[in-house]
Formats: C-alpha cells, structure tokens, sequence
C-alpha cells in the first residue's frame, strides 16, 4: 500500500513496549516483530499509522508485543476484518499478520479472494509449519510424514505451496523470508507494504519447541536467495515466477518471486472512492433532506 | 369469516412469468388509486417453474395482513392453470377465476370452480398479448389490465405505471406494454365488470395515493442508511439479501462502501473491521448465514465494536424452507456465540417499526458499543405495504461516547489513552486508531483497560462487570410492549415481530363481529433483549386470559417471557409450516379458548 499519510521520523523506540511476551525462548516470531519493527521505522511509518490485524496463534500476539495500533481478532479471521479495516479506513497502512494454521488453515477462503481482489493490504504468514499454540500438531504447512500428535503415522497429505497459491489466486506482490535474516525480512516486509496492492509474505520462521528438525541452522542451509542465485529473474513475469515457485529442489527461494505493478487495487475501484478519495469514516454523516425526499419519493 | 371492506386478489404463476413483479405493479396501481394495500410474493426456492403467487388485499383502511379467501384468482401461464386447484379453493363464493381463453382445462379445475361457486372467467390473454404486443408474454400484462378494468380503476394510473416500469427499456417497449394493458383493461371493463359483485372499498386519494409502498428489508436499509450506516458487506441468502441490495444498487449516490464477500463468516467480519476503525457497520442474512456469524459477533462483544446484523428468519433448520416464513431463530439470536458479552435484540413487527429499527439498532449499536441484532423474518422481510412518509424521518445520530480528536490532541504526554477504561456504565468513551495519541491494541483475549491480554483473575472480574453492565444500562432504552384494541379485553393475545399484523388483524376482526361478546386485544413485543422485564410485568398485570401466537414449534418467545417474568400464556398457538398465520386461524383459536374456558368457568 502506498501510504496516503506523511512520512513520518520514527526510530525502534516509539515501537517499544513494556508488554511481556510470552513467546518461547528463540521463537522466529521474536526476529518477525523486528523485522515488522524495522520495516515500519525504514518506510517512515509511525505507530498510529499502522494497523495490525491478526487472528490467533502465537505470532498472532505480536501486535501485543509492540506500540502499535492493532486487532487482535479470530483464528483465521483477520484476513478479512483487516480488509473491512482498510476498505473503512484507507489512510492507514493495513497490515494482516498470522501463523500458517491461520492463514493457509482455517483463514484460507479468505486469503484467496483478498489475493484475487488486490486488496490493498500486506499479509505477513509466520510460517513455522506447525500449530504451536495449541501444542505441536501439523499444519497445512507441514511436510509429508511430518509426526506430530494428530499425525501419529506421519502426515499423509502434502503441505500448501504458498507462492505457487498466491500467483493463481493473483496476488500482485509475493515475496519469501526467514525469520533468522532480520535484515532481510524487514526489506521484503517494507517492499510489500510499498506495493501497491494485495502483498503476501510468506514468512519462513523457526518453532523451536514443535518443530526441533527446522531449526536456523537448516533454514539456512535450505534457503537461497533468488538475487543471488538467479541474477537475470524477472519477478514482472509469471511465467518465471510459476516456474520458480514450482521447482521442487527440496530448497526454500527467498526475496521477491512476484510482482505486478499494473493492476488497480481494490480500493480505488469502488464509485464512493473515486468520487472522494478520503476514507469513509471522514465523510459526512449529515442528511441532506431533499436526497432523503428523493429517496423516498421512489417507493410512491 | 368474511372479512368486510376488503378486496383480496392472488395472481399465480410459474416463477419467471411475473406473478411476483405483476403483482407488486397492482399494488401500486391500487396505493395510488387510493386504498390501502398489503401484499406478499409467495414463492419457491427456484428461478423458473413451479407454482407461486402474489397475494395482494386493497382496504378503505390500513391493512397488516392479507385474508384467507380471495375475491379475484388470475392465472395467466397455460400450464400452470392446471395446477391452481388448491387456489380456487381460497376463493369466496362468487369470486372470478381468470384464465386464458385458449386454454383446455383439465376437468377437475371446471369442477372446483363450480364446487366453491366462483364464476370461470376466460380471456384473451394470449390472443391480445400477441396481437397487440408481438409477444405471448405479455398475456401476464392483459390479464393484470383486466383485473384494473374490471375493479373500476381508472385507466390513467396503471399506464404511469406501467410506462415508469418499461421506461429503462426502450420507449417502444413501454408504448407496446401500455397498449397491452390497455386491451387488457377494456376487455376487463366491458365484460368482467358485470360478473364482478363485489363493491370496492372506498378509496382515498388524498390520504394515501402519496404513501409509499415499501417492504420490511427497505424500510430496514433506509433506516440504517439515514441513521449513517456506511458500510454494508455481506453475502446473499433469502430474503436477507434485499437489506444489501438496497445498499449496493444505489451505492455511489448514498456514498457508502459495499462488499459482496466470499461468505458469512466474511460478511461479519469485514464489518466489525470497518467498525473497528469508525465506521457505522452492517450486514445482512437469514438463519443459515448467522449461524456463521455468531463467532464473529462474540469478537465484536468482547472488543466492544458497534455492528448490526440483519436475520431475516425462514423456515429451518439447515436449508430448511428457504422462501417461507419462521420465528424460530428467537433464542438462539438472544443467545448466540459463546460465553456471555451485551448483546442487544430487535424484532420489529410493521415496515415502519423495521425503519426505526434500523436507525435504533445503530444508535444502540454505538451507545452500547456492542452487537445489535435486527430480527425479522420472511414475512417482514418481503411484505409490502403503504406507509405514511413522516414515519422516514431524519433522526439523530447518536455515535455514543467518543473522544474527539482535539480532546485526543489535549491530552498529556504521559496521559495514555485507555480504550477499555471501567466506568460507570460500562460504556468506555471510544477514540479511532489514527491518532498519535490514541494507539491501541484491542485483543479478543480478555484484556485490560489498554486492550493488553491478561488472565489476571481480578481484571477478568472486572472486565466482565463492566461489558454485562452494559446490558443493565441497555435495558432502560428497550421499548417495552404494547396493547393494540380494546383496554380492558377478556382475551389477550401475545406476540412478538411479523405476527403482529395478523393478531391485529385477528383483533379488529373479532371484536367488528357481533356475535363475539367478548373482546380481545394484543400486547406485541418489539425489542426482545436485554428482556423488558419491569415494563413486561407491568403490562401483563392488565391481562386476564392469555393466547401467544408464534409462527414456531416450540414458543420461542414464551420461554423467554417465561424465564424472565414468570408468566405463562393461557395457550399457546403454534404455526410452523412456513405460511404466515391468517388472521381467520387466530380468531378461530380464540373462539376455541374462549368457549373452553367458559366451559371450565
């Protein structure tokens, strides 16, 4: 989203709070609140400006966490109040944050129609592919033969591929990192929210109590950076991106695997918008008592 | 039981041939003709076919139901005529049976007629249609003529109509409808005039020909409109959808944003975000669709966001009755989602009691900072009737208690906003995120007077003392019951939303009749939780013998009253095969009570 509202001089500091987390000791959602932290202090977005819908779940707890405005909503279901949020309120940067049981479980339906209808949002998908909160069981995320308590055997289906998802349902904007690379992921976060249109991140992030395998050390030996090992990809063209996004070499692909700047958002779509840009909570409510009369003079 | 100065027409049909919009252009034609109007599309749940039909009833006086028996049955599809056996059966003794003339008609329709002593009208329905109009469809526009040919209606006022409704088209199309309706009409005046023998009521064109016609999911939409409704998402079930449509057909003149979303679950949540950051907020369905809505409203209660939802009851459980009527969502409504947070019910009972209700359920909305259900039904949902304008008046907005952004600006460096703040009431003034001064973070976790989760076992206590004593402060603006007829009435009956048009009805019919000795009235409930118990109470002690009337299984609303006052009705009258109650049926259960209770005296 293109932030109507000024720039403003923010450091790390106005985003502290005095607010105990309760996440695990070296819990990847500690390095995806930094992350969120440093790209909101880069792009000039202070902590009134920014609203942080989330669902439920662990990383679910970060607009907690941090001075920010927030909503801490339903499992799943932040995706779209944090759309009904932005389409009220379009002057605030509308960030939607959840787990991969949040987003890509139960808020799925959701996720894909604000992907299809470039909704002017960024989501963030801390993505651990596996349910913490509710104890370690696996996730739509989660590998095959993934074992955990209901998947005793080993899970039987195949996990979700969240950037092959997102380019068919349209998003314009689909960007991957890891918890582990702050740096990195607070660059990609802040290019999301610098899109214009619906961003998903797909946030790779370590569980270091249900998911032990996948520690920072294996995410860094699965993970390259599209950047870096392709210098020639070209995130505009989806047929490139498909291609990535399907290549299978058991290696997670990091940075910007999509991005198109072309299609209107959502927002500015809709006749009130375009008539008066500014938010509709900011228009009058007043009547005016001869278009009341004319309403009613339909029903004569 | 024949009930006097009324005139009843069904007009039936397959679905697709318009009976539906046939019979709401009649209705119209009548309103400005000067009577009072009531009518209702009776339909299935299909798009073309089957049998379904518009009952209309025209008075000298305000009507709030339509009768059992019909003066005038028009068929105009060829096949289903055959089908209209059961339709002749409602008709009075003398009452016209309109069909095409070129119609063979199955033997036993011929038998039906004769058996209820109606006269067999044929007409060229067809025939007219096609010659005058090029297209056998436009027999439905000759039949519709004829009806207003035949009751002495002036011609003028269905052409206006009937042009107004083609004037989107083509000036061709209107001016060959108008011929049509025309043929129609003549044929109707010069030779169905004289087999009709029964006298019109008289009409009043100064007093109603300027009402408007405007069914309970308008009047529904207005009211929240005026009452600054801007934000609408939802997702279409019968017969919500229309609340939504009102919203989305003229979207950009109303200045409002609209959303047609993905599903219920959505269509609940994309309001309460919209809410969350200061929009006033609704969404519309039927049964089904709230019972995907009910996690949402626990959020809203819990994070204290204004939203109203709009149910629109049918007939359930599941898919239950889609295009029929039911008062069985009662219960859950008061008691949807889990655990215990303010919620507030409304169950208007006339199209005007449905525009107030939509401007009350959002001013409660934002008094209380709370969910505000809307409860209506199918037959409140889609019946028409003629409504004074001055009952659409612009009222107040009432945005509760907020903290402007200039008292946010006033406020102190280390002054921090508190958005769950324990008051008096309950009620926490409410500042918008978008201000430096007011970030804040609401948790649907129990949270403190930041919006911080916590478990802390004493803010949990207070927390919850301060969202239920919303409900005791809420309960002073519900609007108690009130007795309709007769005070001091031998019988009263007890109702609650829609089934207050035919208990009126039932009332007035009773009590005109003077063969009844005794009288009866009604005490109808509008706004059913937080319960009205003092106000309650205190209307029950003028009530000697009781009867409610609910068009569900199990007394809904009885329970309620029951559990909250005490009280139970002498009777109690159930309904539940998705037609609306007549009010014929009530004032012959009356009669029943009353002679069993003379018996036990």
């Amino acid at each position: 989203m293109v932030i109507t509202q000024e720039r403003t001089q923010v450091t790390a500091k106005d985003f502290r709070s005095t607010q105990k987390s309760t996440w695990c000791p070296g819990c990847g959602d500690f390095g995806i609140m930094n992350a969120v932290q440093t790209a909101l202090v880069n792009a000039g977005v202070a902590p009134w400006q920014v609203l942080i819908v989330s669902g439920i779940g662990c990383g679910s707890k970060l607009p907690d966490y941090i001075n920010v405005n927030g909503y801490m909503t339903l499992h799943g279901r932040g995706a779209t109040i944090g759309c009904g949020a932005h389409l009220a309120n379009t002057s605030l940067q509308t960030i939607i944050i959840g787990g991969d049981g949040d987003s890509f479980g139960i808020g799925i339906g959701h996720m894909i129609h604000n992907m299809r209808r470039n909704m002017d949002v960024v989501h963030i998908v801390e993505n651990n592919e596996v349910y913490g909160l509710t104890k370690g069981q696996y996730s739509p995320t989660s590998k095959r033969g993934f074992k955990t308590s209901t998947s005793p055997e080993g899970a039987i289906e195949f996990g979700i591929n969240p950037l092959a998802l997102a380019l068919s349902a349209g998003a314009t904007f689909i960007g991957r990192s890891f918890s582990g690379d702050p740096k990195h992921a607070a660059s990609i976060i802040q290019q999301a929210m610098e899109h214009k249109g619906y961003a998903i991140v797909d946030m790779l992030q370590t569980c270091p109590t249900y998911n032990k395998l996948q520690n920072v050390d294996w995410y860094k030996s699965q993970t390259y950076k599209i950047e870096e090992e392709r210098p020639n990809y070209d995130p505009k063209d989806p047929v490139q991106a498909f291609q990535l996004a399907m290549e299978d070499d058991g290696r997670y692909p990091l940075g910007v695997l999509f991005k198109n700047d072309d299609r209107p958002t959502y927002s500015e779509q809709i006749p009130v918008y375009q008539k008066d840009s500014r938010p509709i909570i900011e228009h009058s409510l007043e009547l005016d008592s001869q278009f009341f009369e004319s309403l009613k003079e339909t029903y004569v | 039981m024949a009930q006097k100065n009324k005139i009843s027409i069904k007009i039936a049909g397959a679905q697709g041939q318009g009976a539906g919009s046939g019979g709401q252009g009649l209705a119209k034609v009548f309103k400005r003709a000067g009577l009072h109007v009531f009518g209702i599309f009776d339909y299935m749940s299909l798009i073309k076919g089957g049998h379904s039909f518009f009952q209309l009833t025209l008075s000298d006086q305000e009507i709030n139901a339509n009768t059992e028996k019909f003066h005038i049955v028009v068929s105009f599809d060829p096949q289903n005529v055959q089908e209209t056996v059961g339709d002749i059966h409602t008709l009075q003794e003398g009452g016209l049976f309109i069909v095409d003339d070129s119609i063979n008609l199955k033997p036993e329709i011929e038998a039906a007629v004769n058996e209820v002593g109606a006269k067999l009208c044929k007409i060229p329905m067809i025939k007219l249609g096609t010659e005058i109009g090029g297209n056998k469809i436009m027999a439905n526009t000759v039949a519709l003529g004829a009806v207003v040919g035949l009751t002495g209606t002036p011609f003028e006022i269905l052409e206006n109509i009937v042009a107004e409704n083609f004037a989107k088209k083509s000036k061709e199309i209107a001016d060959k409808n108008v011929a049509v309706a025309k043929a129609g009409f003549d044929f109707g005046s010069q030779n169905l005039k004289s087999e009709f023998n029964f006298s019109m009521p008289q009409s009043n064109k100064d007093k109603v020909a300027g009402k408007m016609l405007i069914n309970g999911n308008e009047a529904i939409a207005m009211g929240s409109y005026a009452a600054g409704c801007r934000f609408f998402s939802a997702y279409p079930m019968t017969p919500g959808t229309s609340v939504f449509e009102w919203f989305t057909k003229d979207n950009a003149k109303l200045g409002v944003v609209t959303k047609h979303v993905e599903d219920e679950i959505a269509a609940v949540c994309m309001a309460i975000g919209a809410a969350q950051v200061g929009a006033r907020a609704m969404t519309s369905t039927s049964g089904g669709g709230f019972c995907l809505m009910v996690e949402g409203l626990g959020l809203a209660g819990i994070t204290e966001v204004p939203i109203v939802v709009v149910d629109a009851q049918r007939g359930g459980p599941s898919t239950g009755l889609p295009t029929r009527t039911e008062q069985a969502d009662l219960l859950f409504a008061v008691n949807s989602s889990h655990g215990e947070f303010a919620k507030i019910v409304l169950a208007p009972g006339t199209v005007e009691q449905c525009y107030e209700a939509g401007v009350r359920a959002h001013n409660l909305a934002a008094k209380y900072q709370t969910p505000v259900i809307i409860l209506t039904d199918l037959l409140m949902a889609d019946h028409l009737k003629d409504s004074s304008k001055e009952d659409y008046y612009i009222p107040e907005v009432d945005l509760g208690k907020v903290v402007s952004k200039e008292e946010l600006d006033k406020l102190g460096e280390d002054e921090k906003y508190l958005r769950f703040k324990f008051t008096e009431d309950g009620v926490s003034p409410r500042a918008l995120q978008g201000h430096p001064k007011s970030v804040h973070a609401p948790a649907t976790d129990e949270h403190d007077e930041t919006g911080h989760i916590t478990e802390d076992a004493s803010n949990r206590l207070q927390m919850m003392e301060k969202r239920m004593k919303k409900l005791e402060s809420a309960v002073n603006d519900i609007k108690g019951p009130e007795f309709h007829g007769p005070e001091n009435a031998d019988l009263t009956l007890i109702v609650w939303g829609s089934t207050y048009g035919a208990a009126l009805e039932a009332v007035q019919l009773f009590n005109s009749d003077e063969a009844n000795k005794q009288k009866i009235n009604l005490l109808h409930f509008t706004e059913v939780w937080p319960f009205p118990v003092k106000l309650t109470e205190e209307a029950l002690k003028k009530v000697k013998l009781s009867m409610s009337v609910e068009q569900n299984y199990t007394s809904q609303f009885c329970k309620l009253l029951r559990a909250e006052t005490g009280y139970v009705p002498n009777k109690l009258i159930n309904k539940y095969d998705g037609r609306q109650i007549t009010p014929e049926e009530i004032v012959r259960e009356v009669q029943k009570l009353l002679s069993e209770s003379l018996v036990a005296a």
